[in-house]
């Protein structure tokens, strides 16, 4: 089904399921990516990286990969060290509950003189082509003398001996807190039932179809830079790349993201790759490109979540909660990732309230350096941990008093917004109720036992699994994250361009890399103005065409398209003025809708072509009132987050005979505030669903406990969902439309991720009637459960 | 990882040691083995290139004997470089038993492997590597037998 949201706006565009512009050249192979981009005089890179998970640099030896036919040189941490090129930054501070600032260990852009996982960069070759560079890269003797490893946060509760950091002790690089641990305990003490669970967030992979790329190249006599780079932020990292690394001066540094073939966040990273490829331009003179192998990406695309988690929550009587208190042991990999520090605390602990009244929170983090990838946002986020957590617990203590999970949901419901939650948020608007009741009537939930004994009457252990998640999206709003430590605004802008002939440009610093945005942004132009989306284009990824901006991540653009729709407004605004001189009549009398001015005083129109024209040849103007040309630019900075919400019911067949997991429907009802395009949101919610499934049943980043070695570096064995696996979702939208903007959107790219999950688990341990089973639940262990159940 | 086999070869104990402590012997039994030289009466250094899984690489390694108890066994420590292929290394415990005019070698090796053969070969290499000892052992018994020995190749 295709639900239609209600527009905000009156209009033919925004709103309904416009047909993707992009996909013109995408589905046809003519969508331009970094690696696409073959520069004169091109040279190629590749990477020497660690073999070992932890081990010291004991000497380099690059005379016979020097040799190597077409090898033009070789990079390492020397040449790093001699530049006095800074190690790469974590963007977040937290700190301690003792506060003490968190411990960053140093990320060299290369490996200096100890490596701490498998896949650190250690030097670069650049060759004239990428087999000579890849040739001469085996030929780079390194010298490594082996550490003691430890691949698991767990380790840090046990005496270890393993130093990943030398002056990080025990291997934590913070000890934090959030809520009212006295509130909580005196909560726990009245309290009529309390119901505990531990558990595991597995580690994910985030396997975007592009892989990383990057294309530098550097004009010595100018003195300037030009990076081509697959990212999510590419307007954003150049002040970034130019304050903190001075590779190039920011007036000199032009980043380019083309079309980008997917991110869920890991391409919203800093990392040492591309900076190093820049680099590696600078001194060869010469332009220098590398795409990732896909075993790279596997092992150096900062992976997701990888928690360790104990939860108790608090009821009354009547199954009210009470309190929640969460310990969590947080997997930061061998260095603090970017957002590293902000994903498992800010992004995480605050949304433990779920979408219910929990009078008392109290969650600790504690956020431990491992010999693993780095681990940073990937689609969710922190949310989807803390959205696993709650509706988990939930379903636990449903099962223990006997309470329908739909029943003990209804119950704790929030329903009175702005509601401000005891962990930071003040949720902004919400139907929790109607998006259960819809989500259970799409689910047929009524009609489950029924199916139940059907299937058993086959063999088949049925389950039905409930999830209600709620998300913190629309970031910034700048203030409030730099509060909670952010080292960074989060705002967007946007340039409206309005030509002689009428057309638009929408110059945005949000960029997509999936999402449809020279679609969705044009819908809002194409509205304001009256115009047809065909005569609108879309800019963006090029900080020689874009001004300013933050970028694309945690369902953001709800921020730029409100920037967009304040530039388009001061556009009728001038256009107001324009048509008021050209018609003389008084600026007061002047309206404009569906792309005409009007006025009260006449019955004159002008159409905004027209208008556009007289903007710009300015005949007859009064230029001293009203400037030429028509351009208008926003920066538009949220007062508030919004909060995606929704509730999705799984259901799920188990062969107790091979354990394999069947997803039999799935049903999802979500509050995205205003749709823009219904059609692209699905889009959204689909892909969303179905890595929130994958990370129930499949995918898992396993690592050898003894070497930290990534055992699942390829698609042979980490396990992606596919079509063929999964039902067809059914959907509906629930919308309340959100305060924080203008358009009263809320995001909708990261909601499927956090709350299929659970409803996945919840739905396993409905079939099996057991407590918990940890992701992802493999046919192994589920069958294990059965056999353990038939004998006993 | 773990593995472990058992082989009957059709020679006394004293054989069986004598051979297992030859080094020619040992390198035409082991496929692919490109050089093995005897550094000194217990290390030897080599060169094997294998396939393992969708990694093809040429190892360089070292064999060092350990608890030496001729003719009954001994430890033997192995460590072998593969360039980006990665590393392998471990250690096998091998005892030599008369069993009539035979004798029964047994091993239990205990391995590590890093970089690509661990990422793209893990769940291979146990196969890979039964089949290797499989495929050494198999011709070690059948070398042993001839005279002085020599390369069937």
């Amino acid at each position: 089904m295709t639900p239609e949201a209600p527009a905000i706006m009156a209009g033919t565009s925004f709103g309904r399921s416009v047909g993707r512009v992009e996909d013109a050249r995408l589905v046809r192979g003519k969508g331009r990516y970094v690696d696409d981009i073959i520069l004169p005089d091109q040279s190629y890179a590749a990477f020497v990286r660690s073999p070992y998970a932890h081990a010291r640099l004991a000497s380099i030896d690059t005379a016979d990969a020097l040799g190597r036919p077409g090898v033009i040189r070789i990079v390492t941490g020397a040449d790093v060290a001699a530049a006095g090129l800074p190690p790469l930054p974590c963007g977040w501070m937290i700190h301690s509950t003792d506060g003490a600032p968190m411990k960053m260990g140093v990320r060299p852009m290369l490996a200096q003189d100890v490596v701490r996982y498998v896949g650190e960069p250690v030097a670069i070759v650049v060759a004239d082509t990428r087999d000579l560079a890849r040739d001469a890269a085996e030929a780079v003797l390194v010298d490594y003398e082996e550490l003691d490893v430890t691949a698991d946060c767990a380790d840090a509760l046990r005496d270890t001996t393993v130093q990943i950091h030398a002056d990080i002790p025990g291997n934590r690089a913070f000890d934090w807190d959030i809520g009212n641990a006295a509130a909580v305990t005196d909560a726990f003490a009245s309290a009529a039932h309390v119901v505990s669970l531990t558990l595991r967030n597995n580690r994910l992979i985030p396997n975007a179809i592009e892989p990383r790329a990057a294309n530098a190249v550097w004009n010595a006599v100018d003195e300037q830079l030009t990076l081509y780079m697959a990212h999510q932020n590419p307007i954003g990292m150049r002040a970034f790349i130019a304050g903190y690394y001075g590779l190039a001066a920011e007036h000199k540094l032009r980043i380019v993201s083309p079309d980008v073939g997917g991110g869920f966040g890991s391409k919203a990273h800093n990392y040492p790759e591309e900076l190093a490829i820049a680099f590696a331009a600078k001194l060869v003179d010469r332009p220098v490109k590398w795409t990732a192998e896909r075993t790279e990406s596997f092992l150096t695309d900062a992976h997701g979540r990888d928690h360790l988690t104990t939860a108790e929550l608090a009821l009354d009587s009547d199954g009210r909660f009470l309190a929640l208190r969460v310990d969590t042991l947080a997997n930061i990999g061998a260095y603090l990732s970017s957002s590293g520090a902000l994903v498992p605390t800010y992004m995480y602990a605050t949304m433990l309230s779920g979408q219910y009244v929990i009078p008392a929170i109290h969650c600790r983090v504690r956020a431990i350096y491992t010999n693993t990838c780095p681990v940073d946002a990937y689609r969710g986020a922190g949310r989807p941990e803390a959205a696993y957590v709650v509706e988990r617990i939930v379903n636990v203590a449903a099962e223990r008093i006997g309470l329908d999970q739909a029943e003990i949901r209804r119950r704790n419901f929030i329903t009175d917004f702005p509601y401000q939650t005891p962990v930071v948020y003040e949720y902004d608007s919400g139907d929790y109720t109607r998006s259960l009741n819809e989500a259970l009537a799409l689910a047929d939930y009524a009609g489950f036992p029924a199916r139940q004994v059907e299937a058993a009457a086959r063999g088949r252990l049925r389950g039905i699994g409930i999830a209600a998640y709620v998300e913190a999206c629309g970031i910034g709003p700048s203030a409030k994250l730099a509060a909670l430590g952010g080292g960074a605004g989060m705002w967007e802008s946007a340039e409206v361009r309005v030509h002689p002939m009428g057309t638009v440009e929408v110059l945005t610093g949000a960029h997509s890399h999936g999402q449809g945005h020279q679609t969705t942004f044009a819908q809002v132009a194409a509205d304001r103005f009256g115009v047809p989306i065909e005569k609108i284009s879309v800019v963006q990824g090029d900080t020689d065409r874009i001004q300013a901006g933050t970028g694309t991540y945690g369902s953001r653009a709800s921020v730029g398209m409100s920037a967009t729709l304040r530039a388009c407004d001061s556009i009728i605004a001038k256009g107001k003025a324009i048509v008021a001189h050209l018609i003389d009549v008084d600026l007061e009398t002047v309206a404009f809708s569906d792309g005409i001015f009007s006025s009260s005083a006449t019955n004159r129109t002008v159409a905004f072509a027209e208008m556009a024209y007289a903007a710009h040849t300015a005949a007859g103007f009064p230029t001293d009132q009203i400037e030429p040309g028509l351009v208008a630019t926003s920066f538009f900075d949220p007062p508030n987050f919004t909060y995606p919400s929704g509730v999705y019911v799984c259901e799920v067949e188990i062969d107790p005979e091979t354990g394999t997991t069947d997803v039999v429907a799935f049903s999802a009802a979500d509050d995205f505030g205003t749709v823009a395009n219904p059609m692209i949101v699905e889009g959204q919610v689909h892909g969303g669903v179905t890595q929130g499934i994958g990370q129930a049943l499949w995918e898992n980043a396993r690592h050898d406990p003894d070497t930290a070695q990534l055992l699942t570096a390829s698609f042979m064995d980490y396990g992606m969902p596919r079509a063929v696996s999964l039902p067809n979702y059914k959907l509906v939208f629930t919308p309340t439309p959100s305060p924080s903007n203008p358009l009263g959107m809320k995001g909708c790219g990261e909601a499927g991720a956090i709350g299929a999950p659970p409803a996945v688990i919840n739905a396993i341990c409905n079939a099996l009637g057991v407590t918990h089973i940890d992701m992802p639940a493999a046919p192994e262990t589920i069958w294990r459960l059965c056999q353990a159940r038939m004998s006993s | 990882m773990e593995i472990r086999g058992s082989y009957l070869i059709p020679c006394s104990q004293a054989r069986a040691w004598e051979a297992l402590n030859d080094p020619e012997l040992l390198r035409a039994s082991l496929k692919g083995c490109e050089r093995l030289e005897k550094l000194s009466e217990t290390e030897y250094s080599g060169t094997v290139a294998a396939k393992i899984g969708p990694v093809t690489a040429r190892f360089s390694g070292k064999l060092t004997q350990e608890d030496i108890d001729a003719p009954a066994g001994c430890k033997m420590r192995f460590e072998g470089q593969g360039g980006v292929a990665g590393f392998a290394k471990g250690h096998a415990d091998v005892t030599l038993v008369p069993e009539g005019d035979e004798t029964r070698l047994t091993y239990v090796a205990a391995t590590q492997i890093g970089g690509k053969l661990a990422q793209m070969g893990a769940r291979l290499i146990e196969g890979t590597a039964r089949t290797m000892a499989d495929d050494f052992f198999g011709r070690f018994a059948t070398l042993i037998l001839e005279p002085q020995s020599q390369d069937p190749l």
